[in-house]
């Protein structure tokens, strides 16, 4: 059961610790006012949503972002972190999600990577090391073994056994599990128990319960850029998933009864399938179907498939199975051009490349249907520019026409792609991450505009990190965890504590 | 009308061109002195004393004419993101189907045989143009490699036409037989080189710069080059984009091709272009890419090649300096605007929104695993 | 017999400047950089070489000036692709335009109105006479038996065993990663940009310092563009970027041979001549689908 670590001290300073921790990216708020500590051979997680702003602070720590406010201890003094070496001078590693390994090269070579004085490169010599290492700390890890060949489970022991090589008192691990299957997972925390006991010091950054209760003697759990509370690895799932999700905030609100079914099916997913190109499932037989003046929210940490089931639906991924119809037309593995003639409108996550930057407001505004806007053989500029000006009347943009869109704010830019998108009144909406760091002004404006849609009929498919977000839009809540969808239920009845324990892996319906 | 905001400051393009220009003559005013002349006499040499007369104020226009064509085919493509090092090949095929036309069409009316001309210089340097974009658009093969690689491959298939059933069989030298007069494209003043040619390429120029600022062809072009991801997403076919540019614009170079064969050297021969295809890439950069610029580019690099020759006689610089500087202007020039971007990047972050949200939006996401690219290019 | 003994001896010293600016041009690219200076710099490296070799009547003298003005070129590039972050199409470009015509400059200014100017070039070394048939085949230039018995299995060598290849190739595929564990992307890039300069253009000065003895126009013929297809068709490997360097040289050499043949020399010998670049566009066509690129190939490295 969870980490009682013999040797984990009390006394003495803490190995790490914040107090104050403040970060801002223009308007956002990640980090606010943390404090947070971690004592010597202890495993402290860091639980939350996406967005709480764990991976900021930890990057804080790490020498990769600097914060506004704050300082950082480490084992009692102060220090300064402006690099990753400075970091790393101070004895703190991290493994992030994407590993910072040289892929063609072996992991001796990986290992020795900016450590070799001198010129000559005795490729015994760095076998040597890297099995002594090896053998010190216990991970197992074939120095002549091409990293980009290695299992992610592997690389990531490669990874660790870096932070570890360099003398890292504090070790800090974000999402370590997220590309982990379950026995490579059993693995890990062995591993981790095993240097735990040695006197090193562990941050799990996580959005799994089961995991962290598993492996930690304290957990901090974070909301909104802000600490709630920190408890002991033993708290009871449910209490942890309710400091995780919080209670939904009242805003923009769906009105009137959710229905509890739409109207008849628009758009139909059906045993969808996304894999990479190495053949790892990213999606997993999704089949959802959403209705005519429905929206069907689909929570769920990032990075769980979604992302990928939208690239799909957006025309912009190939399916390596499954189908997608939207009334009787087939989309899956269809270009963007067929999926929007289909009556398909898409909202992506990643604004800025779905639109030129480089181009006008106005010209974005109809690149989707040019040879609607022709005189002749060329542009009919005039009526371009009246329905740009038509446009941002209608959706507020703060913009001209004649403004490129790599000046807008983030809002703006949103507002030119709703624009865009539904002024062809699409059928079907494929929405993903809609306010994801814009500001409450904008935000209220995109929910409103997605429920009036819902209103005049359009089936809606909501992905989104935020579940107040989900949960005050959507009729219908669906979870998807590893790719697959783990709960279904009507919005109405949703009960955070169970959206929030499925999301994070546990408590799926039997 | 112009729809693009422009960047106010010490960087804009004019005080660049400017800078430019400025730090280039610097830079080769040491081979200048080196060869034995005062680097100031040089440069009036250069680039004044080419306008002070009518006939070499023409002669300009006339070293303009070719680049302008090559100018104007190479912004097309790499406004498109395709690049095309191949113009000189594209020109240069061009330029045989002008002089196999050329020779054959006797006994034509003229006003059949120019259209004919240009035609048949087009499809040639198009032609030329196919195969690397074929392999580019399908099977992902960098195109920078095999338009290179069918530069000299023209040039060999030119000088093999020349030395077996082109061989001049009255001067017995490797230059083709002269084309017929109703092939010539006519002079458009007296005592001066200058010919229709020079007309063509402005209207070539006219046309690019109406196609892609006007039509709708052109702005889903320029979506390509801009934003790749941006354009698919929209529902543009980017493969057929980049084949479409890649097409026009060996076309485009093929006339030029043409150009040289019928009005100036009136035959096919080995040194018709002393790099014309790559000096069109030097006017494309320097134009910044648009077709004005690439006006203004090309009549400079006009002067400075008539001023090179004219400085080699009066002054005894070698006329080879006139590449020298192209050169160094064009890495200055790049110079400068890889500085302009690295500077302006940085307070641009700050200050626009936009990029702070798209840094919030990943600093919020945190590090997501990556998969490999499904687009493997660079 | 001794066809195929004098076509393998031809191969290899035709393909002797190919090898050194495939090798050259490996690194570079190996480092993320692409070089397309390789045609001008082995220009350059012709031209000064020879210039130098005239003046003083060595040759070994000229081969140290194209090595310092291989390495001023890879420098040049490396400014302008790595600090300044230019795009490296155009200042590859760039670079061959200024160095053929910098060449051209001095050539005409210094060799004006002198005829055939010629050099006593490097000597062919002479196989004993007790390898028989074999003799022809190891009868080759100095810098033949320096590229494939020295600069190939060294350079291999610099790249996989030494701790330079090692930070070479981790700025090539992930500068972030390399950066993070302390190599200096800057330094590495440039290094490894005047390394591969240095190679080009002595492969540049092969052809005047040994095989030709005097200096023409147009004496590199594309070739440094057929290095850059062959670094891709070597798929940045220094060994199989030489297999093709031999693969071209071998046409050409062929080609040379069969025109002899009858029936043969009434193909034009611009069509044979043609044919090894085909070759290799072909080879490409065949190979070149979904090669890995290293990581960073094209993109500056700027620190976020």
């Amino acid at each position: 059961m969870a980490g009682q670590a013999p040797g984990h001290e009390v006394n003495g300073p803490p190995a790490l610790e914040l107090r104050g921790v403040t970060k801002r990216f223009g308007d956002l708020l990640a980090n606010d006012g943390v404090d947070f500590d971690v004592r010597r051979g202890e495993v402290h997680a860091l639980l939350g949503e996406n967005g709480a702003g764990k991976t900021t602070l930890m990057r804080i720590v790490y020498g990769l972002s600097g914060p506004d406010a704050g300082e950082i201890r480490v084992a009692g003094r102060p220090v300064s972190i402006h690099s990753p070496r400075d970091a790393i001078a101070a004895g703190i590693g991290m493994v992030t999600q994407h590993f910072a390994l040289v892929r063609p090269m072996t992991v001796a070579e990986n290992l020795v990577l900016g450590r070799v004085p001198g010129l000559r490169l005795h490729p015994a010599e760095a076998r040597r090391r890297a099995l002594e290492a090896s053998e010190r700390f216990g991970i197992g890890a074939a120095p002549d073994a091409v990293v980009g060949r290695l299992s992610v489970g592997q690389q990531q022991r490669v990874e660790i056994l870096k932070a570890l090589a360099r003398d890292c008192r504090i070790l800090i691990l974000d999402e370590p599990t997220a590309v982990l299957v379950p026995h490579e997972v059993a693995a890990l925390f062995e591993t981790l128990r095993h240097l735990v006991a040695e006197g090193l010091s562990v941050v799990f950054i996580s959005h799994k319960l089961g995991e962290v209760r598993a492996i930690s003697d304290r957990v901090s759990v974070l909301r909104r850029g802000r600490l709630v509370g920190t408890v002991a690895g033993t708290t009871p799932e449910p209490e942890l998933a309710r400091m995780m999700v919080g209670r939904p905030t009242f805003g923009v609100m769906r009105e009137g009864a959710a229905r509890a079914r739409g109207g008849e099916p628009v758009l139909r997913i059906d045993r969808l399938r996304v894999e990479t190109s190495a053949g790892r499932p990213l999606v997993r037989d999704v089949t959802l179907e959403v209705g005519a003046g429905e929206i069907v929210g689909v929570a769920g940490v990032s990075g769980n498939g979604q992302t990928e089931l939208v690239e799909v639906l957006s025309g912009m991924r190939r399916p390596a199975a499954g189908s997608v119809r939207v009334g009787d037309v087939e989309l899956a593995g269809r270009r963007p051009a067929a999926v929007m003639a289909a009556g398909v409108g898409r909202i992506p996550e990643d604004r800025h490349a779905s639109l030129v930057g480089e181009l006008s407001v106005a010209y974005n505004l109809v690149l989707e249907r040019l040879d609607d806007f022709r005189r002749g053989g060329a542009l009919d500029e005039g009526r371009i520019r009246a329905e740009a000006e038509a446009l941002i009347a209608r959706f507020s943009i703060r913009a001209r026409p004649g403004d490129r869109v790599a000046t807008l704010s983030g809002g703006n830019v949103q507002k030119v792609l709703l624009a865009r998108v539904l002024s062809r009144e699409p059928r079907v909406l494929v929405v993903s991450q809609p306010t994801r760091g814009l500001d409450v002004g904008a935000t209220e404006y995109v929910r409103r505009e997605l429920l009036a849609r819902r209103a005049a009929g359009t089936a809606i498919l909501l992905v989104s990190e935020d579940l107040d977000e989900i949960l005050a839009l959507s009729d219908r809540v669906v979870v998807m965890y590893e790719g697959e969808i783990v709960g279904e239920m009507a919005a109405p009845e949703a009960d955070l504590e169970r959206l929030g324990l499925l999301m994070a892996g546990r408590g799926r319906a039997a | 009308m112009s729809l693009s905001r422009r960047l106010p400051s010490p960087w804009s393009t004019p005080v660049l061109a400017t800078g430019a220009i400025v730090i280039t003559f610097a830079l080769t005013a040491g081979p200048i002195l080196v060869a034995g002349a005062n680097p100031v006499a040089a440069y009036f040499e250069f680039l004044v004393s080419p306008l002070t007369s009518r006939f070499t104020a023409l002669e300009v226009l006339v070293a303009a004419t070719p680049i302008l064509f090559t100018g104007c085919a190479v912004a097309v493509a790499f406004k498109a993101g395709y690049w095309n090092i191949g113009a000189e090949g594209q020109l240069l095929l061009g330029a045989v189907a002008a002089a196999g036309i050329g020779q054959a069409a006797g006994g034509l009316p003229q006003l059949v045989v120019l259209p004919l001309m240009i035609a048949g210089g087009a499809l040639a340097g198009a032609g030329w143009a196919l195969v690397p974009a074929v392999l580019r658009v399908r099977f992902e093969i960098d195109e920078v490699v095999t338009t290179l690689l069918l530069n000299p491959v023209a040039l060999l298939f030119v000088t093999g036409l020349l030395h077996g059933p082109w061989r001049d069989p009255v001067s017995g030298f490797p230059e083709s037989p002269r084309i017929v007069a109703v092939a010539e494209l006519p002079q458009l003043l007296d005592r001066s080189r200058l010919h229709l040619g020079f007309l063509v390429a402005l209207a070539l120029v006219g046309l690019a710069w109406y196609a892609l600022a006007r039509t709708p062809a052109g702005l889903r072009l320029r979506a390509t080059g801009l934003s790749p991801h941006g354009a698919r997403f929209a529902g543009i076919d980017v493969g057929r984009t980049l084949l479409g540019a890649a097409l026009v614009s060996g076309a485009i170079a093929g006339i030029g091709g043409m150009s040289e064969v019928a009005g100036i050297q009136y035959r096919l021969t080995g040194g018709l272009s002393p790099g014309f295809g790559y000096t069109g890439i030097v006017v494309a950069m320097l134009g910044g890419l648009s077709m004005p610029g690439v006006i203004l580019a090309a009549v400079f690099l006009g002067d400075l090649t008539v001023g090179a020759s004219s400085a080699g006689r009066a002054l005894g610089i070698p006329s080879q300096l006139g590449a020298v500087v192209q050169g160094t202007l064009l890495l200055v020039t790049i110079g400068l605007l890889a500085l302009r971007r690295y500077r302006l990047a940085r307070p641009a972050e700050a200050a626009a929104g936009g990029a702070t949200d798209a840094l919030a939006a990943v600093a919020l996401a945190g590090d997501v695993a990556e998969e490999p690219d499904t687009e493997a290019r660079p | 017999m001794s066809f195929l003994v004098d076509l393998l001896a031809a191969t290899l010293r035709n393909a002797t400047p190919l090898v050194y600016g495939t090798v050259g041009e490996t690194y570079t690219e190996r480092a993320g950089v692409l070089n397309l200076g390789i045609e001008g710099t082995m220009y350059a490296g012709a031209f000064f070489g020879f210039g130098v070799a005239f003046a003083t009547g060595s040759p070994l003298l000229g081969l140290g000036a194209a090595v310092l003005v291989g390495l001023l070129a890879g420098g040049i590039m490396a400014l302008l692709t790595v600090t300044l972050g230019a795009n490296q199409h155009v200042s590859g470009i760039g670079l061959t335009i200024g160095l053929i015509g910098a060449s051209e400059f001095v050539n005409r200014l210094v060799f004006t109105g002198q005829e055939a100017k010629r050099i006593t070039p490097f000597p062919t070394l002479e196989a004993p006479a007790a390898l028989g048939p074999l003799a022809p085949l190891f009868s080759q230039y100095a810098l033949t038996w320096v590229a494939f018995l020295v600069v190939v299995p060294l350079a291999w060598w610099l790249l996989h065993r030494t701790t330079f290849g090692l930070e070479v190739r981790a700025v090539g595929e992930d500068p972030e990663a390399a950066d993070a564990a302390g190599i200096d992307v800057f330094r590495t890039r440039y290094l490894a940009l005047m390394l591969g300069g240095a190679l080009m253009a002595v492969g540049g000065a092969f052809f005047t310092l040994a095989l030709l003895g005097t200096f023409t126009l147009d004496i590199i013929a594309g070739r440094g563009w057929v290095c850059i297809a062959l670094v891709i068709f070597g798929r940045w490997r220094i060994f199989r970027g030489v297999l093709g360097a031999l693969l071209f040289a071998a046409v050409f050499s062929l080609q040379f041979r069969l025109r002899i043949l009858p029936g043969w020399d009434s193909i034009p010998f611009e069509l044979l001549l043609a044919l090894p670049y085909l070759v290799v566009i072909l080879a490409l066509a065949i190979s070149g689908r979904n090669v890995a690129y290293p990581g960073a190939y094209l993109k500056p490295y700027r620190r976020t």
